[in-house]
């Protein structure tokens, strides 16, 4: 479970960032001690513990009527954009053509 | 006269209602403050210099006129919220957070955003983008963090409350360091709509105030069920300034060994033990209790909270808001150079390791691990509220470091948040207020922990506790 600088790279990709040589040097380095860190928890014995992912015990799907209502302005949201071509959002070329 | 400034928000309540004091009053006295003193503390990453225009009509509010600064990971509608990071340049929320619209209905005056870790990631304050917040005790040291500037703020009187947001420690950790009162509520009793999440099963919106009082009343507009946010239980709200009897009579007040250990400093320890016999001598009975499974608190928290922030960061691909790289070739490189240029170190290691524990072959060792392993604290918390009402240990393991102290060795951060992490993994909530100051007067906390919706037990006995002792009163000189 070693983290080196071929992994970070990878998971860097997956994470849809770009590190640069040194940086993916130094974020091996820190990863691994944390890692290392980490690995304590292989002393706890979890055999038959169920994991806990939220602690509200009577959480439950939530469901509501589905009525008519108003939503965000149009205009307040799109003000946000980076880019914008009338009421969408602008982004560079996803389909392949013209 | 004294100054408006330094006033608490139940002080200030009384002169409006009972003395026809002017809310533009208090604002000018703040903002005359705030101009000769963030200089030097940089608790602000953004002023509203429109609040007296924005001074509520509703003078039955219950905040009718109190100024209050907002965490700068909380939605405001128009105004910036950046969490302190590049990629959220210039974003303007549509939106008020379910917070601020409470906060709003009920006459609080909302003066600006404060300073944090870039998205909540850190203990320092150091990783936003505006650079570190300074603690007003010693300005060459850190307020804490995330919610630095919030705590800062309050403890340089730059604002009468504070909101800040904790997923480990990010409330506690800086009102301890910084000598305030910070709460952080049970998960679910405060509506997380509007908060950019950073843990969405570990975030919880909070109070950071200058006294016990002034946090209950600010719990008694912020708590209750939302339906924006489907974690949010609906449960009734008590009033909990009906909590604040100074008796703490019979309670039984849990001290677990493992909070006292090797590495503690000296006088935060004192101060802690001081503290406890004063609850004993005002009724509480002591008893000793175990918590064995504290010290994986850290590792647990370090792949369930990264893991759950790469994947909420994920949205941040400057295609909707904030930040967009202009020179780049097809879609996947804008996401690629947006997210590179946009995010700094520390928000890049977590969405890394993050990403790692939840990759294919890691998953079942790194992050079901980690889950398994949040149910045995969390069930030391049951076994342990079986013995007693209320749980006492030292918020911070020392007073506040220096800057730049820690920030090579990310490690050394992440252990600094290792007594107020665990409260968050079990969902329980957990108060700090001012319990002593070390010989170079800087503040230490004491943190309290109740069972799940007990933050009546933790208003009563932090209240009691304030009554009897003065730390709450000391101000920094500035």
């Amino acid at each position: 479970m070693k983290i080196d600088k071929k992994a970070v790279t990878k998971v860097a990709l997956l994470s849809r960032l770009e590190l640069d040589d040194r940086e993916s040097e130094l974020y091996s380095t820190q990863l691994a001690a944390i890692l290392s860190y980490i690995d304590k928890l292989n002393e706890v014995d979890t055999a038959n513990v169920l994991p806990t992912s939220h602690v509200l015990p009577t959480l439950k799907n939530v469901f509501r009527k589905d009525s008519l209502k108003s939503s965000l302005d149009v205009t307040d949201v799109l003000s946000n954009a980076p880019s914008r071509e009338g009421d969408f959002f602008r982004v560079p070329q996803v389909i392949e053509g013209k | 006269m004294e100054n408006l400034y330094s006033l608490t928000a139940h002080e200030l309540k009384e002169k409006i209602d009972k003395f026809s004091l002017a809310p533009s009053s208090i604002l000018d006295s703040l903002f005359e403050r705030i101009a000769s003193l963030d200089e030097k503390i940089k608790a602000f990453v953004s002023l509203n210099k429109r609040a007296a225009s924005a001074i509520p009509e509703n003078k039955a509010g219950k905040l009718y006129g109190i100024p209050i600064l907002v965490k700068d990971n909380i939605c405001v509608k128009g105004e910036a919220t950046t969490c302190a990071s590049r990629i959220l340049e210039g974003f303007k929320p549509p939106y008020d957070a379910t917070v601020i619209k409470k906060l709003k209905s009920e006459g609080a005056v909302l003066i600006g955003k404060a300073n944090m870790d870039e998205f909540a990631f850190g203990s320092s304050c150091e990783t936003s983008c505006y650079g570190p917040t300074r603690n007003p005790w010693d300005t060459d040291r850190i307020p804490g963090g995330s919610s630095g500037g919030s705590a800062a703020a309050v403890a340089s009187d730059q604002t009468i409350l504070a909101l800040g947001s904790d997923t480990g420690g990010s409330i506690r950790q800086p009102a301890s360091l910084c000598g305030v009162v910070g709460l952080k509520p049970t998960y679910g009793r405060v509506s997380r709509y509007g908060l950019i999440a950073f843990a969405s099963s570990l975030d919880q919106i909070g109070p950071i105030t200058k006294d016990v009082r002034d946090a209950a009343l600010v719990m008694n507009v912020i708590a209750g069920y939302d339906e924006m946010d489907s974690t949010c239980v609906d449960m009734p709200v008590p009033d909990y300034t009906k909590s604040l009897v100074s008796d703490v009579k019979g309670l039984r007040v849990g001290v677990p060994k493992e909070y006292f250990i090797k590495g503690i400093d000296k006088e935060v320890e004192a101060s802690v033990r001081a503290a406890i016999d004063i609850l004993k001598d005002l009724g509480a009975e002591i008893v000793d209790i175990t918590l064995p499974h504290t010290q994986y608190a850290v590792s647990t928290y370090y792949i369930v909270a990264p893991a759950e922030a790469s994947s909420n960061l994920a949205r941040f691909d400057g295609v909707q808001y904030g930040h967009r790289s202009r020179d780049s070739k097809d879609l996947i490189d804008m996401y690629i150079k947006t997210r590179s240029t946009g995010f700094g170190n520390e928000a890049k290691r977590r969405i890394l390791l993050g990403t790692y524990c939840l990759s294919t072959g890691y998953y079942d060792a790194y992050y079901l691990k980690a889950q398994k392993v949040r149910t045995r604290i969390k069930e030391d918390f049951d076994s342990a509220f079986k013995l007693c009402d209320l749980i006492v240990t030292p918020t911070t393991p020392t007073p506040a470091f220096k800057i730049g102290e820690k920030t090579e060795d990310p490690l050394s951060m992440y252990l600094s948040d290792i007594f107020t992490i665990s409260a968050n993994l079990a969902g329980l909530p957990a108060i700090s207020i001012p319990c002593g100051f070390s010989e170079e007067s800087l503040p230490i906390g004491l943190h309290m922990l109740a069972r799940p919706f007990g933050e009546e037990t933790l208003f009563r006995a932090a209240y009691a506790f304030e009554r009897r002792t003065d730390h709450h009163k000391r101000k920094p000189k500035l």
